[in-house]
């Protein structure tokens, strides 16, 4: 919780840093802010099983915690990736501000006890962020994933908001528990728009999430957005809204999963094949990231799907989360530097062995960790997803991700060919990285390689 | 029952409406309509919870239509925001021009 009250104060410094002239000293003080943030959220961590706060609509219990610090530590480090997105603009404060906010809301979204927090959250999250996509004013395509997000997003929380309502109808009550506890005493007599309201929350959450056949929003959103943004959102954004959607169903529904996890089933074999046949025949490696950030959605969905002991899918989770999100750190980290002469193609990596050795080798590890081979930690979330899977009665699933990840790793694979196999034609010069991005991008690729060679480091941390 | 009227009609009402905007939002191509349908979904909703509400005797629907009414009027503003920085680039509001980005 004081992390929570740490991030909302760094967003209304961050505010006054123009009035009072210290907006060179605002970097330093969010960062120092993020830790102090992620000291608070650690110290919690011991206390007792679970606080909660106004009138238990907010709670931090363990699971809370855990994906508070992944989210606060992957903002930790994007602060410093985007050391430089804040500088070219005038409006720098504002964008602090906004990036602030939308991080209150994902730690809303972690430890939500209340609909009406689950609500607020995904909304205090969202809002800045379409603001940040639409944040290159004079670049149309900026203009126009902003635009689309926006009205994307909103269309999505109305089938929230309706789910919620419905839900409330059928219960009387907001509170995830007491719903809980209502659905399993009155588990024959609930009334038919009961489970239309489940599904419409379903729906809601798997377009926020991006999640097959409600993603056509997100490879726009995604390659118009200015690629610091676009990280912003394939990590902290993606990491909040699977927390949220784990509690939500583990917690809130367990009890009646017969009636979603059919859904949810389909949901997932869609996004599978659609994301990774589509992400294959991309030229453009936003985009591409764009479809791969769909396809580990569907393995994210996975856990959710296998619904099993709760300590196993949320450790599963967890981890997924959190090597996912140091991939893509990584990842966009050096995207955003190579294509920064506005070439977005895969061709703009050719020969990036030669330009740059060590972002070569950092995206290598990158991609083979979003592509889940061995002693990446890609490798051990994509384990645990399935261990968690093979008790349940979708086994069908498993092998069809397995097909699915051969195709994926065909375009992992693309990026690590042309920077290794292929020379660059038209120019040689070397990529001049910022000593602060590369410390990040060296960081996080080494983040992913420990976790994957002793994945007991995290995966343990729910042995109850 | 809410004053002798069953809860299903105030269920078929919102729904309607609902359905009315999410049409809406798919179908046309004015941005300004678009913000409109989205308003008519949510405020579907408002309809629906205040009604859940009376039904229970409980309170806590009624505020949560406050929340909602606050969040839509932020998302409206960030909208029209948006919506006037791409007017300033293109001169029009028509959604059609906005296919810069490949399918």
């Amino acid at each position: 919780m004081k992390g929570l009250l740490i991030i909302s104060a760094l967003g209304i410094i961050a505010m006054l840093a123009e009035i009072f002239k210290f907006k060179k000293l605002l970097l330093p003080i969010v960062l120092l802010g993020i830790v102090a943030a992620y000291a608070f959220n650690f110290m919690e961590w011991n206390t007792s099983m679970s606080i909660s706060y106004f009138d238990n609509m907010i709670a931090f219990d363990k699971m809370g915690i855990a994906f508070s610090g992944i989210i606060l530590a992957t903002a930790f480090f994007w602060f410093i990736l985007a050391n430089d997105y804040f500088e070219e603009d005038s409006n720098t404060v504002d964008h602090f501000a906004l990036v602030l906010f939308a991080l209150v809301g994902a730690l809303m979204l972690t430890s939500f006890k209340n609909m009406t927090t689950l609500f607020l959250g995904i909304e205090i999250m969202s809002i800045p962020l379409y603001v940040l996509a639409a944040s290159k004013k004079k670049d149309l395509k900026s203009n126009e994933a902003g635009f689309k997000y926006l009205i994307m997003g909103s269309f999505a929380s109305a089938f929230l908001l309706f789910g919620i309502a419905l839900v409330y109808g059928a219960t009387g009550s907001f509170d995830i528990m007491q719903i809980r506890t209502y659905v399993s005493a009155n588990s024959q007599s609930l009334p038919l728009f009961f489970n239309v309201g489940i599904v419409m929350l379903l729906v809601a959450m798997c377009f926020k999430v991006s999640a097959a056949p409600f993603h056509f929003w997100a490879p726009d959103v995604y390659e118009g957005s200015p690629t610091l943004i676009t990280a912003l959102m394939s990590t902290v954004v993606k990491t909040a809204a699977f927390a949220a959607f784990l509690r939500l169903f583990m917690v809130g529904f367990a009890g009646v999963s017969e009636m979603w996890t059919g859904v949810l089933a389909v949901v997932v074999a869609l996004s599978l094949v659609i994301a990774n046949f589509s992400a294959a025949m991309q030229n453009s490696v936003k985009r591409m990231l764009a479809f791969s950030s769909i396809s580990h959605a569907a393995f994210m969905l996975m856990i959710i799907l296998a619904n099993v002991r709760s300590n196993l899918s949320v450790n599963a989770l967890i981890y997924y989360s959190l090597a996912y999100s140091f991939g893509s750190i990584a990842a966009f980290g050096i995207v955003y530097n190579v294509t920064r002469n506005g070439n977005q193609n895969t061709d703009a990596f050719n020969g990036l062995a030669k330009r740059n050795p060590t972002m070569a080798f950092c995206m290598a590890v990158a991609m083979l960790s979003l592509a889940g081979i061995p002693i990446t930690s890609g490798f051990f979330a994509k384990y645990f997803v399935f261990t968690a899977m093979i008790t349940t009665p979708y086994k069908w699933l498993l092998i069809l991700a397995v097909i699915t990840s051969a195709v994926g790793a065909y375009y992992y694979l693309k990026v690590i060919i042309a920077m290794y196999f292929k020379t660059q034609v038209a120019e040689t010069e070397t990529i001049q990285v910022e000593k602060s991005q590369t410390l990040v991008i060296v960081l996080t690729t080494l983040v992913t390689l420990v976790i994957g060679i002793v994945p007991g480091l995290v995966a343990n941390m729910f042995k109850v | 029952m809410i004053n002798g009227i069953s809860i299903n009609y105030y269920l078929l009402l919102s729904t309607v409406l609902f359905i009315i905007g999410a049409v809406g939002v798919m179908a046309r191509r004015n941005s300004i309509i678009i913000f409109m349908c989205i308003e008519l979904m949510l405020n579907a909703v408002n309809l629906l919870l205040v009604s859940f509400s009376t039904l229970h005797n409980d309170a806590s629907g009624q505020v949560f239509v406050f929340f909602i009414m606050a969040v839509a009027a932020a998302e409206v503003a960030v909208g029209l925001a948006i919506l006037s920085m791409i007017y300033r680039n293109v001169k029009s509001i028509d959604t059609d021009l906005l296919s810069n980005l490949k399918k």
